[in-house]
């Protein structure tokens, strides 16, 4: 080979040179990221108007404005309306919410066995968190103990009535407690008869499949306040006379029932995604329906549909609200009585700082239901997808 | 060949029927049915036995008696003095009323919102993010209840209304908005404004055939827009301009006049709407990003414009993505109205809670709830699949 000697061909390389003054640093962030065009830089200088408007206004309500502590209403009230705080004065009265926080959890569980509460609670987060941690062992041993036996730990523990624990009847429970109460019984039912009944409406038995169907369509159509309604006005006329139902009883076959016909759709749409071969495979072993379902079908007709599931979890949880329409009372149910039924702690702003606060429990079990849905999601994804 | 003849000889006549999968879903379904009018049969019995107990007498003839209690929300004449069947009839009108405008105002902000969360501008993506965070993950109750008794309860008493722009006001009792009055010949700016609309359909249809067949195209969305205001305008001055506005006038304990939006109304709107809106600017965004970007530098190179081909290329095709799940949105929207019964809005729920109440026909009413609600579903989903079969895909 010829060595080349062109004099216009660099023998050295060129020095890296800083980025051009308008393709980096804020300014350059902002001219592509908030001015781009004159459209762009309206939208921008009308949100921020609307920002700098309302956010001091909501941190002055809820931070600087607010009141911190207070024995009764009065605390929370302006001059012309009985208290020492200056006129036009709107803000929140956290007070309220410390004076409340054990009926927003307890509901009116007697104060001296709230311990048992608290134990149940103890024992449910000990469960919970090595079944959600991936790289906990024993999996199997912590779901059997968390699906199977911790139901009847917290049975007795929360009703009592056995080795020595006194007997604190239902309607007692309220607040958080009965919130967590519903979605887990709700949680733990629905997955169970979602896959049975998406099973079934699978099924290549007509009548089986019929009944899935009517089932499923029929709650999925109308909505849980009907669904709570029957089962709290219709399931006394079903059972013969003398046989009572207890009311949260009654709510959570409402819900659980509710739940389930959500749940059997979403998987179903995961059983649609596995591919033919993965059936006939399982039949070409010689397996028996049920080892085809449990070791070949479900394991990935499941994983699909994680986020499916999380959402009706997410949706289950935030419709245990409603069963105060039906007169129960978890923590939405104690935080509006709170605020109509307390003549200790009426004032304007009573009702605002209650449902902020109630807003912000729900907000952030949600949110945190949702963020792990999207975590267990990419751990999951075991890269079949392109 | 002797092998397989030993395999044959030895396999027996026919397996156990135990093992038939026939056979077994078949006593499988039998047994079914069996249980299934076995626990019929129990309920039935339970029934009509704790009826007899009640005193209740199952039947439709409640609804002709009079109903005895007051709605303050109607769209229809109504009074204590009607029957059940017509407060029942208030109540559907109130569900349908709350349903169909909240989900006008849910899809226009959920489009908004989902747009925005695909926007360059960080500041508005950043917002919109927050905004679907935030009430996705709120139970809609808790802000229903949260504008009825954290809002709208605080508001000033009438005395001291807060006056808006177009002598609109604002109190503890609603919102107070002029309303229009029309007298007798209203009908014609009715019938003005149908033969606007038939006729820009007509104009449409034209400027299709027409750009089809000779590739010129017509303003079409100018002449309609025309045409559907300019013949209601003309029916109006033609018939002697029939209409009055009727301003709300502030009297020392009430506003008369003018047109009332009642808080219950309004609390359940806003939050049924705005909650509903962020699942939808979700779904919006979702039907978006799953338009190949393939698309977008196809109807580029073609030489279309950003907005021509937004519209022509990617959002059939977003809606195509769209369509089903919004569907199950408006749904979620329509029965979740059943929750002003929480703050006292008269629909279809509360009057049939009410009525039970003062009748004890439990089942008659959970058949008209059921009833009701499935049709108010099918004919929802039939209307957005008649929908969706328009706009999917026509394969050849």
């Amino acid at each position: 080979m010829q060595e080349h000697d062109l004099s216009w061909v660099r023998t050295e390389m060129a020095l890296a040179q800083a980025a051009p003054r308008s393709e980096v640093g804020p300014l350059a962030w902002a001219r592509k990221s908030l001015f781009a065009t004159p459209v762009d830089s309206a939208l921008t200088i009308i949100a921020a108007l609307a920002l700098a408007w309302a956010l001091p206004q909501m941190l002055n309500w809820a931070f600087f404005n607010a009141v911190w502590s207070g024995a009764d209403r009065t605390a929370c009230l302006t001059t012309e309306q009985g208290g020492f705080l200056p006129a036009g004065w709107t803000g929140a009265c956290w007070p309220f919410i410390d004076a409340r926080l054990g009926y927003f959890t307890f509901g009116r569980y007697p104060v001296d066995e709230r311990w048992r509460v608290i134990l149940c609670g103890a024992i449910f987060l000990a469960l919970l968190v090595p079944l959600l941690t991936p790289r906990a062992p024993f999996k199997r041993l912590n779901a059997i103990l968390f699906f199977a036996v911790f139901p009847f730990i917290a049975f007795f523990l929360l009703l009592g009535g056995y080795f020595g624990l006194p007997y604190v009847e239902t309607p007692l429970w309220g607040g958080l407690m009965v919130t967590l109460v519903i979605s887990y019984v709700g949680i733990v039912t629905s997955l169970p008869l979602g896959i049975l009944l998406a099973l079934g409406r699978r099924s290549k038995m007509p009548i089986v499949k019929l009944l899935s169907v009517i089932f499923i369509e029929t709650v999925r159509g109308v909505p849980l306040v009907a669904v709570l309604f029957m089962a709290s006005f219709m399931l006394p006329l079903f059972v013969p006379p003398g046989m009572t139902f207890d009311k949260l009883l009654r709510a959570l076959i409402g819900v659980a029932l509710f739940s389930s016909a959500y749940m059997a759709e979403v998987i179903r749409g995961g059983l649609q995604a596995i591919p033919k071969g993965q059936y006939e495979g399982a039949d070409s072993l010689g397996l028996g329906y049920w080892q085809k379902m449990g070791l070949i079908v479900m394991p990935q007709a499941l994983k699909l549909v994680i986020p499916g599931i999380v959402n009706t979890f997410i949706g289950l949880f935030k419709d245990t609200t409603l069963v105060l329409i039906i007169s129960l009372f978890d923590l939405l149910g104690t935080v509006k009585q709170s605020i109509s039924g307390d003549p200790t702690w009426a004032t304007p702003q009573t009702a605002k700082t209650g449902y902020v606060f109630a807003a912000a429990v729900f907000w952030i079990f949600c949110f945190s239901m949702s963020r792990y849905s999207i975590y267990m999601e990419r751990r999951l994804d075991t890269g079949h997808r392109k | 060949m002797a092998s397989q003849e030993a395999i044959r000889a030895s396999e027996p006549a026919k397996a156990s029927l135990l093992y038939d999968p026939k056979v077994r879903s078949l006593v499988f379904q039998a047994v079914l049915i069996f249980l299934l009018i076995l626990g019929g049969w129990w309920i039935v019995d339970n029934t009509i036995e704790n009826l007899r107990r009640s005193n209740i007498t199952t039947g439709w003839a409640f609804l002709r008696g009079r109903a005895g209690f007051d709605i303050s929300d109607r769209l229809i004449d109504y009074s204590s003095d009607s029957t059940f069947f017509r407060a029942l009839v208030v109540g559907v009108l109130n569900t349908l009323k709350v349903a169909i405008a909240g989900i006008v105002l849910a899809t226009i902000v959920g489009f908004m919102v989902g747009i925005g969360r695909l926007s360059n501008n960080w500041l508005i993506r950043k917002i919109c993010t927050v905004y679907v965070e935030v009430f996705r993950n709120i139970p809609p109750l808790l802000v229903i209840l949260f504008w009825y008794q954290g809002v709208l309860a605080v508001l000033p008493q009438v005395r001291e209304s807060i006056a808006l722009p177009f002598t609109s006001f604002l109190n503890v009792r609603g919102f107070y908005l002029p309303a229009v009055v029309w007298n007798g010949s209203g009908l014609m700016v009715l019938g003005g404004l149908a033969i606007g609309v038939l006729l820009s359909w007509y104009v449409a249809r034209r400027a299709y055939a027409r750009q089809m067949a000779t590739g010129h195209s017509f303003p079409v969305l100018w002449v309609s827009l025309a045409l559907i205001v300019g013949m209601p305008l003309l029916a109006y001055l033609l018939s002697g301009m029939p209409a009055t506005v009727d301003y709300p006038q502030k009297g020392n304990f009430n506003l008369t006049g003018g047109f009332n939006i009642k808080p219950e109304f309004l609390s359940l709107f806003l939050a049924l709407s705005f909650y509903t809106a962020s699942f939808i600017a979700e779904i919006v965004r979702a039907g978006i990003l799953g338009v190949p970007k393939g698309q977008t530098e196809a109807y580029s190179a073609l030489g279309l414009r950003p907005g021509t081909g937004l519209r022509l290329v990617v959002v059939p095709q977003a809606l195509r993505i769209i369509i089903p799940p919004l569907t199950s949105q408006y749904l979620n929207l329509t029965k979740n109205s059943t929750l002003g019964v929480a703050i006292g809005y008269p629909e279809l729920y509360s009057v049939g809670g009410t009525t039970l109440n003062q009748t004890g026909q439990a089942i008659e009413v959970v058949v008209i709830f059921m009833v009701v609600y499935l049709s108010i579903s099918l004919v929802t989903s039939g209307f957005m699949n008649w929908f969706n079969n328009k706009m999917a895909l026509k394969e050849r």
